[in-house]
């Protein structure tokens, strides 16, 4: 390159450089918003703690934006996010508005154990809430905890979270792989008797916790293979051959959706199609659908996803998306309308804004001025059930969430639910049994009061 | 001998300067000084290597995972004191380097690397096969504390800033004289000419191997530092992209140079953060903002790559010899010519595997 030309692409890279560093000055002043203090106030709003403000409080969480566990997941976030500006536009909580920073960690622990701390040593976020992943969120439990900064609401199932004496911050929400597994084992232990059962799952906290709810239901006689995977690497051919070899008829997959559509794709080209039970984590409808398709296309073939996914069996511990009757999915549905209608509205749409919702429950139980701990100690305290078909576990002893679901089977797309609620505990021993309690309607406005 | 003074002298300034910063920045800048630092210590010992002796490493990574896991290892069963772990490690990431120097001596441009390559993809994934011993996915975990004699009120992550950034001024300087000592001539001369090296007596494997237990060494330093700086060694931490990224740093910020190393290291670690922060401002949405710090990163790789092909110390010397006139021209010289893949090669190859690992 001659010297001219030198001097245009200095110029282009001191113009880049220039512009990044006019869009970091306006990015700082345009994070802060107004909020309106308006509910009948018996005493001043105050900073009563990190991330709270008179008029705003800042929470931040770890998601998948990018990565092997984005598809599908990736929607969470701006799901929760949705629902927290429909809050902020009717009132907020207490008249404080929600800020929802949500940073990406690729699914990688070593990058979740960075951004947390930035949101917590430098935003000083008020809470963590829903950090997704079992892998990624052990990366940082013992720093939020020894921070005494609350750990709400963790999106993973792992039976990690419920240990009040070491993590007394950490609460789940979702059923854990532990009661499901002891749920979705009961069904297949009636429903397959005699026939051959292999389990796939990720070799890590959340497929194991699942095979051992499932091996406490299920007869070890019954069961041929036992196959894993790791996240990282999307060959999954050898164990989808081990599988096959092993004539299950039955294969119990404890996957995220990524690896549950591989599986499925995987079987087709060997020719191999048993029955799948998927856990309610890999097997929304409409991400499966998705990802079948797309990973179809890239391989030079074209599927029909809905077709493909009809017949798997499946867990729900919240209303189905495909149930318009539901009253919370009408709420949701709307807010998905109105605030973010650019994202599909499935089961992990769903789940994001349940999630919040139960977020925002607690909040006003925590009060008008709460500390960190107050939010702890409201949660302790119990939560009605919201959206959720079961209630919630939780107590100062107990920091699990949903205590039960429903079994379903895809059809179409959707979720259609098989039988009743059934509640369990995490136990080897615990009875699976029908709930007999009523579910919840969503308050009139959407929002929980105080 | 007579630089050994001034590069003490340099590194003496550093630190002061990070301790002065350490206590000015809030916490979490601390964490990314402590970052920078483990960055630093593996980029520096990946220059040595690609820059000085001519070899090309794609598996830094992997001595990066050794250095970590016995870390974790030896302060998990053994509970011995942090700086005797930190030896320890060291001294058997150097044995592993030597193992795998003296095949690598034998290789040459592209099949090197392919050699390396399978280091960093094969050997972090031997944790997923003993789950007992390294914690499988989960990794294991590593509890650092502060001394007592700083009190309970001394930030945890001050302390992990000023034990790493402390560490990897000792690995620059001890590599700044392995530089100028005849063991840094051996490797310039076998890097420019290997059969001309030979005929002048120099044993070009065994200068070969030095330098893979050189860059080895620092690897496994900086794995023992990132186990303590992040409190988590997994196998997720040391995938092919990490290696790929050290490389990264050690071409922006120019192969060979030491300052490079920093220079580099400052880019890999503070433009994705910056970023993210920068697109989050603008309210973009979250499937276009969380792509955006991967699209930056390839920008700055492009621009440098365009401006400074020589690195940005290359692009930094040749701005101050311009300014200082002629005299001074003959220093640049301390930069690599080209190195022994094309860049393009790597860049190739390295958004290849981005690709595999996102899709």
């Amino acid at each position: 390159m001659n010297r001219s030309q030198r001097r245009r692409w200095q110029a282009v890279a001191i113009m880049t450089v220039a512009a990044l560093g006019v869009a970091a000055c306006s990015s700082s002043s345009s994070s802060s918003s107004s909020a309106s203090s308006s509910s009948s106030s018996s005493a001043a709003l105050t900073a009563s703690a990190p991330g709270i403000t008179p008029t705003t409080i800042t929470i931040g969480s770890h998601q998948p934006l990018t990565g092997p566990a984005a598809p599908g997941y990736s929607e969470i976030a701006p799901a929760s996010n949705a629902y927290f500006q429909y809050v902020n536009a009717n009132g907020g909580i207490y008249g404080r508005k929600i800020i929802y920073k949500y940073l990406n960690d690729a699914y990688d622990p070593t990058t979740t154990a960075s951004v947390v701390r930035q949101l917590v040593l430098q935003d000083n976020v008020y809470a963590i809430f829903n950090g997704l992943g079992t892998p990624t969120h052990l990366a940082v439990v013992s720093f939020l905890n020894s921070e005494k900064v609350p750990d709400v609401f963790v999106a993973s199932g792992c039976e990690c979270w419920d240990n009040p004496t070491t993590y007394p911050e950490t609460f789940g929400w979702q059923l854990d792989y532990v009661r499901e597994g002891k749920i979705l084992g009961q069904y297949v232990a009636q429903n397959f008797k005699g026939k051959k059962i292999a389990y796939f799952y990720q070799d890590d906290e959340f497929g194991m916790d699942g095979v051992k709810g499932l091996e406490d239901e299920i007869p070890a006689s019954q069961v041929v293979s036992k196959q894993s995977y790791v996240d990282t690497n999307v060959n999954i051919a050898p164990q989808v051959a081990a599988l096959r070899a092993s004539g299950a008829q039955v294969v119990v997959a404890y996957s995220i959706p990524a690896f549950t559509a591989l599986l499925k794709l995987d079987s087709l080209k060997l020719g191999y199609n048993p029955t799948l039970v998927v856990s309610s984590v890999g097997a929304d409808p409409i991400t499966l659908s998705g990802l079948l398709e797309a990973f179809a296309k890239q391989g030079g073939a074209t599927v029909n996803g809905n077709q493909l996914t009809n017949g798997i069996i499946t867990l729900g511990y919240l209303p189905s998306v495909g149930d318009t009757s539901n009253s919370w999915v009408a709420l949701f549905t709307k807010v998905h309308n109105e605030y973010d209608a650019k994202e599909p509205l499935d089961g992990n749409f769903l789940y994001g804004m349940a999630v919040a919702y139960t977020f925002v429950e607690a909040m006003f139980k925590a009060g008008r001025n709460p500390t960190r701990a107050d939010l702890v100690a409201a949660i302790n305290g119990g939560l009605p059930q919201g959206p959720m078909v079961a209630p919630f576990a939780f107590s100062s002893t107990d920091h699990d969430g949903v205590t039960g679901g429903y079994i379903g089977i895809i059809q179409n797309g959707a979720v259609v639910q098989k039988g009743s609620v059934m509640v369990t505990d995490t136990s080897a021993t615990g009875a699976v049994t029908p709930y007999t309690g009523s579910l919840q309607s969503p308050p009139a406005s959407g929002i929980p009061s105080s | 001998m007579r630089t050994l003074p001034r590069r003490l002298g340099v590194a003496i300034i550093v630190a002061a300067i990070v301790a002065f910063l350490s206590i000015k920045l809030n916490a979490f800048r601390d964490y990314q000084i402590a970052e920078i630092a483990v960055e630093v210590t593996a980029v520096a010992g990946l220059t040595v290597l690609t820059g000085l002796s001519g070899q090309i490493s794609l598996g830094n990574g992997a001595f990066m995972a050794i250095g970590a896991y016995a870390t974790a290892l030896l302060l998990i069963h053994l509970g011995w004191p942090f700086y005797v772990v930190l030896v320890v490690a060291a001294a058997v990431t150097a044995v592993t380097g030597a193992v795998v120097g003296v095949a690598a001596a034998r290789l040459r441009g592209p099949y090197l690397a392919g050699a390396t390559l399978m280091l960093g993809v094969a050997l972090p994934s031997i944790a997923y096969v003993y789950p007992a011993t390294f914690g499988g996915d989960q990794g294991l975990n590593v509890v650092f504390t502060v001394p007592a004699f700083l009190g309970v009120n001394f930030p945890l992550t001050r302390w992990q800033a000023w034990v790493s950034t402390l560490v990897a001024l000792i690995v620059l300087v001890l590599l700044a004289n392995l530089d100028r000592s005849r063991i840094g001539r051996n490797w310039r001369a076998v890097r420019d000419d290997e059969v001309a090296a030979a005929l002048d007596g120099i044993n070009v494997a065994a200068a070969r191997i030095r330098a893979f237990v050189v860059s080895a060494t620092s690897a496994g330093v900086a794995g023992a530092l990132l186990a303590i700086v992040t409190g988590l060694v997994a196998p997720g931490a040391f995938t092919i992209t990490l290696s790929i990224a050290l490389l990264t740093a050690a071409v922006i910020g120019g192969l060979g140079s030491l300052p490079g190393a920093l220079w580099g290291s400052l880019v890999i670690v503070l433009v994705p953060t910056y970023v993210t922060d920068v697109a989050t401002g603008h309210g973009l949405s979250s499937t276009v903002g969380s792509n955006i710090p991967i699209v930056a990163y390839g920008v700055v790789l492009i621009l440098v790559m365009l401006v400074f092909p020589q690195g940005i110390q290359g692009g930094l010397l040749r701005l101050i010899s311009a300014f200082l006139g002629p005299g001074q021209k003959s220093r640049t010289r301390r930069i690599a010519p080209t190195p022994h893949v094309t860049p393009s090669a790597d860049q190739a190859s390295a958004s290849q595997h981005e690709k595999e690992g996102t899709s």
